[in-house]
């Protein structure tokens, strides 16, 4: 209508005023340009030219079976990880919006505890737990399952990831669920879907936008994963982060860990450009209830 | 505050004030002369340029081109927070992080006023608008009427000379905003300061003002009180924004002093003539109309064939939507002794030439009504 | 939408599991920290406080623990000035200009964090910044902006600028008005902010163990470097530390915020 909005001041001054913005953000940016842009931009060209220049690096990461194993290991622990994450999740956002608002700060904390807590004793935490000699372990041979390796292997490392990931995973469900209308769920009922249809034909397409959000940044976050993996994993679990870590720091090979690296990067952000676009029209969908 | 006012409201001079947006033209030209310690009202549909207007006044938005004179000064590139203008927004702006006291006091404090003056001048705006035993509350314990009463606190805490306010009661619902609108005639009687009120509610207007600028298009139609724009429209727009209003639209002729419209094969007549040319139309108030039943005889009137469309018991009388043979619609008013009619009944629509206000058609009166 | 006792239920039950796993491996090291024996084995046998007293008494870990909190404070302070100018320079910029910009300030959330320590660690290796306290500061504030960078713009989406005009209008000059209005208005996402950027600081690990010599460790790089290193225990009682702390520090700063959030809206 007609209220009084902050107006522009005059064109004159305008102009004056146009570079704040810009000025107010160099700092930051500049500082990203030094630290984030530039060791970036350092591992592309040293992949190309290191030991000499040419597409060399890239070619022996391709050729080699041992990274191809190793690329397509990180690919599927990821999609497990965000596998468990999106079915640990979904019905752990959807009580937190069903519940009153004692049981949800409950809730809520137990997301956020994890938070609270040190990355690395997190781990440590997951490495005690596992172990052969490990809580979980004794539970299992009392339960008569003996025998059963979890550290260094790929179910532990699984575990463990999904375990530090799973917060990002509810956060943005239950944003979504939480501005989702349960009126819809009643005018489907009222006009005839049972409880379970009316789930999925309202509710769970409703849902779907935090679903993609929570799964696009569990799985990128899965796939730089680097300290889990080191720390549960063995070598037959190694992912890529590890690969890398080990080409540059043990075998000071800058050109193939830096050619590591660069697959990582670009995978990460073609993802991110896949998943964009998906994620902002579900967004306005669900924004327009 | 509670001495008697002897009008310590400023005058407002707007000359040729323009307002353009790259090729739109929000304010084109406005020259408008506010009496210190007048209430005057910025009436029009959204868009019209009031509200740019108010901006200007207040200094939020610099003007294209013109003159503003607060209190005689020119106020032109001053910045608002120098401007020591009151102001009351539809959304009431209360600073969310203060409770109501120190939200009125704040005016106060960056004018260096401290300690006892303070409170007591908090104290007497607060009591002003009956918000007092409020003070330790924050804006968020409030309703919205009494938000509007505190924003109308902090505005007048610090005796601005002029007080503006943007549609104050627009976010409110009607009974309550009917209470608002006779406390603030309160307010202004006993500031004196001068109320420049911007609204697109022309009964609000009607009840507050002094003097009503209506506003179309970027520029003001007429300047006047509610009486003269309700029974001298200077323009068909005017007309038909002030009250319900029945335009007559035909072929006209002149005579002398006299002007007749041929609608749909029946003639009516009136002792008016157009003094500045255009295509002349007629505008008639509800209360001006009559209606009787088909062919009964009335001589010496205007008649019009017609049919009620809709028919509205209102307690003090009726209300008739009558549906004309040219499809045109007239709205009558008649008393509760007058004979009453029912949906569908032919009827004869009866006004007298002198009733008659004869305005130059304007297309564009009916696109900017919204 | 009502659900049936049976669903509710089992519900209740899968979401209890969760919260289990959720918040149950963060307490094993807890009974851990107190182990007679230097072993990581589980159950723990008998009772000692020796590996707390290993924590405050070997220079290893106390030398650490204050790296951790003298980077971690000066990150704090400086992804949050960086951060707050940035996010009110997007608040007031054009949307197209200011999304892009959004976006590049936000990478830092999703490049994978063993390419971007490399990246660093070739550079610092030229800039001679391996193990110095401007390595760290400066890697760990741009892993911390996007953080102060979400919280700031979160708060000033829902500002509300009106209240600006209205400063303004009683009389606020442009400074004032930030200093009055503005300002304690977005107080809060500043703080959670500064809390976020200290807490990425003092959790950093993966390019703090590239950028560390033996001179400079953070408490991150020397908890996993014990890990690796042997079964010390001593690691259990640091995560138990850490636990106590944040757990006092979070609930004090809950209370704190909802006496204060009383009246706010």
């Amino acid at each position: 209508m007609s209220a009084l909005e902050p107006t522009t001041p005059s064109a004159s001054k305008r102009a004056g005023w146009a570079w704040r913005p810009f000025a107010l953000t160099a700092p930051a940016l500049l500082l990203l340009v030094a630290v984030l842009g530039y060791p970036l931009l350092t591992i592309v060209l040293r992949s190309l030219s290191e030991p000499q220049w040419g597409a060399q690096n890239y070619v022996w990461f391709f050729g080699t079976p041992v990274n191809l194993t190793v690329l397509q290991r990180t690919f599927v622990i990821s999609a497990w990880v965000t596998a468990v994450c999106v079915i640990c999740a979904y019905p752990y956002a959807y009580l937190m919006t069903a519940v009153g608002p004692r049981v949800r700060l409950a809730l809520v904390l137990c997301v956020l505890i994890p938070f609270w807590v040190s990355g690395v004793v997190r781990t440590l935490s997951w490495v005690i737990l596992l172990q052969d000699s490990g809580v979980i372990n004794s539970l299992l041979r009392s339960a008569g399952f003996d025998g059963v390796r979890l550290i260094r292997t790929q179910t532990g490392v699984v575990i463990g990831m999904a375990q530090v990931l799973l917060p990002f995973m509810i956060l943005p469900l239950y944003s979504v669920m939480r501005g989702i209308d349960l009126r819809l769920m009643r005018a489907a009922q009222s006009l005839g879907a049972r409880p379970l249809r009316a789930f999925f034909t309202v509710y769970l397409p409703l849902s779907l936008p935090g679903v993609y959000a929570g799964a696009i940044i569990v799985f990128i976050l899965a796939l730089g994963f680097y300290i889990t993996p080191a720390l549960l994993g063995g070598p037959r679990s190694t992912m890529l982060s590890t690969l890398v870590q080990t080409q540059v720091l043990s075998l000071l090979q800058w050109g193939r860990g830096g050619a590591m690296g660069v697959v990582l990067l670009v995978t990460t952000f073609v993802l991110l450009a896949l998943a964009a676009p998906v994620m902002r029209s579900r967004h306005r969908e669900a924004g327009r209830r | 505050m509670n001495q008697r006012p002897e009008n310590r409201g400023a005058a407002i001079d707007l000359d040729t004030v323009s307002k353009a947006y790259g090729s739109f033209k929000a304010l084109d030209a406005v020259s408008l002369h506010i009496k210190p310690g007048e209430f005057m009202t910025l009436l029009g549909p959204s868009g019209s340029g009031k509200t740019t207007t108010l901006n200007v006044i207040a200094g939020f938005t610099d003007a294209t081109s013109g003159e503003l004179l607060v209190g005689g000064k020119s106020v032109v590139g001053v910045p608002a927070h120098k401007r020591n203008i009151g102001v009351v927004f539809q959304h009431y702006a209360l600073f969310p992080h203060m409770t109501v006291g120190r939200n009125v006091a704040y005016p106060l404090a960056l004018r260096g006023v401290t300690g006892a003056e303070r409170e007591r001048r908090v104290r007497q705006a607060l009591d002003m608008v009956k918000m007092a035993d409020f003070a330790h509350r924050y804006p968020s314990e409030l309703s919205g009427g009494q938000q509007q009463r505190v924003a109308l606190a902090r505005a007048i805490v610090f005796d601005p000379p002029l007080l503006l306010m943007d549609e104050p009661l627009g976010a409110l619902d009607k009974k309550l905003r009917e209470w608002l609108q006779l406390e603030i005639k309160r307010i202004h009687r006993e500031l004196g300061t001068t109320f420049v009120y911007v609204t697109h509610d022309q009964e609000e207007a009607l009840v507050l003002s002094d003097r009503i600028a209506v506003f179309n298009r970027g520029g003001i139609e007429q300047i006047g009180t509610g009486r003269e724009l309700y029974d001298e429209p200077a323009t068909l727009f005017v007309g038909k924004f002030i009250g319900d209003s029945t335009v007559l639209r035909g072929q006209a002729a002149t005579s002398g002093d006299e002007t007749a419209l041929a609608i749909s094969g029946q003639t009516v007549v009136t002792d008016k003539r157009l003094a500045n040319g255009g295509r002349p139309v007629m505008l008639l108030r509800p209360e001006k109309l009559a209606l009787a039943p088909r062919g009964a005889a009335d001589a010496g009137r205007n008649r019009l064939a017609g049919r009620v469309g809709e028919a509205i018991y209102l307690g003090s009388g009726s209300k008739y939507e009558v549906v004309l043979a040219d499809g045109s619609k007239a709205i009558v008013r008649s008393t509760l002794e007058a004979q009453s009619f029912a949906i569908g009944d032919e009827v004869d629509l009866l006004f007298a030439g002198r009733d008659v206000k004869l305005l130059a058609d304007d297309d564009k009166a009916d696109l900017t009504l919204t | 939408m009502e659900m049936k006792p049976f669903t509710r239920v089992v519900l209740g039950l899968v979401c209890l599991l969760v919260a289990i796993w959720l918040v149950a491996p963060t307490l094993v090291v807890v009974p851990m920290s107190f182990n007679e024996n230097k072993s990581l084995a589980f159950p723990p046998q008998g009772f000692s406080w020796q590996w707390y007293q290993n924590f405050f008494t070997n220079p290893d870990w106390t030398s650490s623990f204050l790296n951790s909190l003298k980077v971690a404070s000066i990150v704090a302070v400086l992804a949050t000035v960086l951060g707050t100018l940035a996010a009110f320079g997007l608040d007031r910029m054009r949307a197209r200009p200011a999304n892009m910009l959004r976006m590049l300030m936000l990478t830092p959330m999703v490049v994978p964090g063993v390419v971007l320590a490399i990246g660093i660690y070739a550079v610092y290796l030229d800039a001679h910044l391996v193990g110095t306290l401007t390595g760290f500061v400066l890697a760990h504030t741009i892993l911390a902006l996007p953080f102060v960078l979400i919280a700031v713009s979160a708060n000033l989406e829902v500002f509300d600028r009106r209240l600006e005009t209205a400063a303004a209008s009683l009389g606020a000059g442009a400074l004032t008005t930030f200093r009055t209005v503005t300002l304690p208005l977005i107080l809060p996402g500043m703080l959670s902010g500064l809390l976020f950027a200290f807490a990425t600081s003092f959790d950093e690990i993966v390019v703090s163990l590239f950028i560390t010599n033996p001179y400079l460790k953070t408490l991150p790089v020397q908890i996993y470097s014990s890990i690796t290193r042997d079964a010390d225990p001593t690691v259990a009682a640091v995560g138990t530390i850490l636990l106590c702390a944040t757990t006092l520090l979070i609930g004090g700063g809950m209370l704190l915020l909802g006496r204060e959030r009383k009246g706010r809206p």
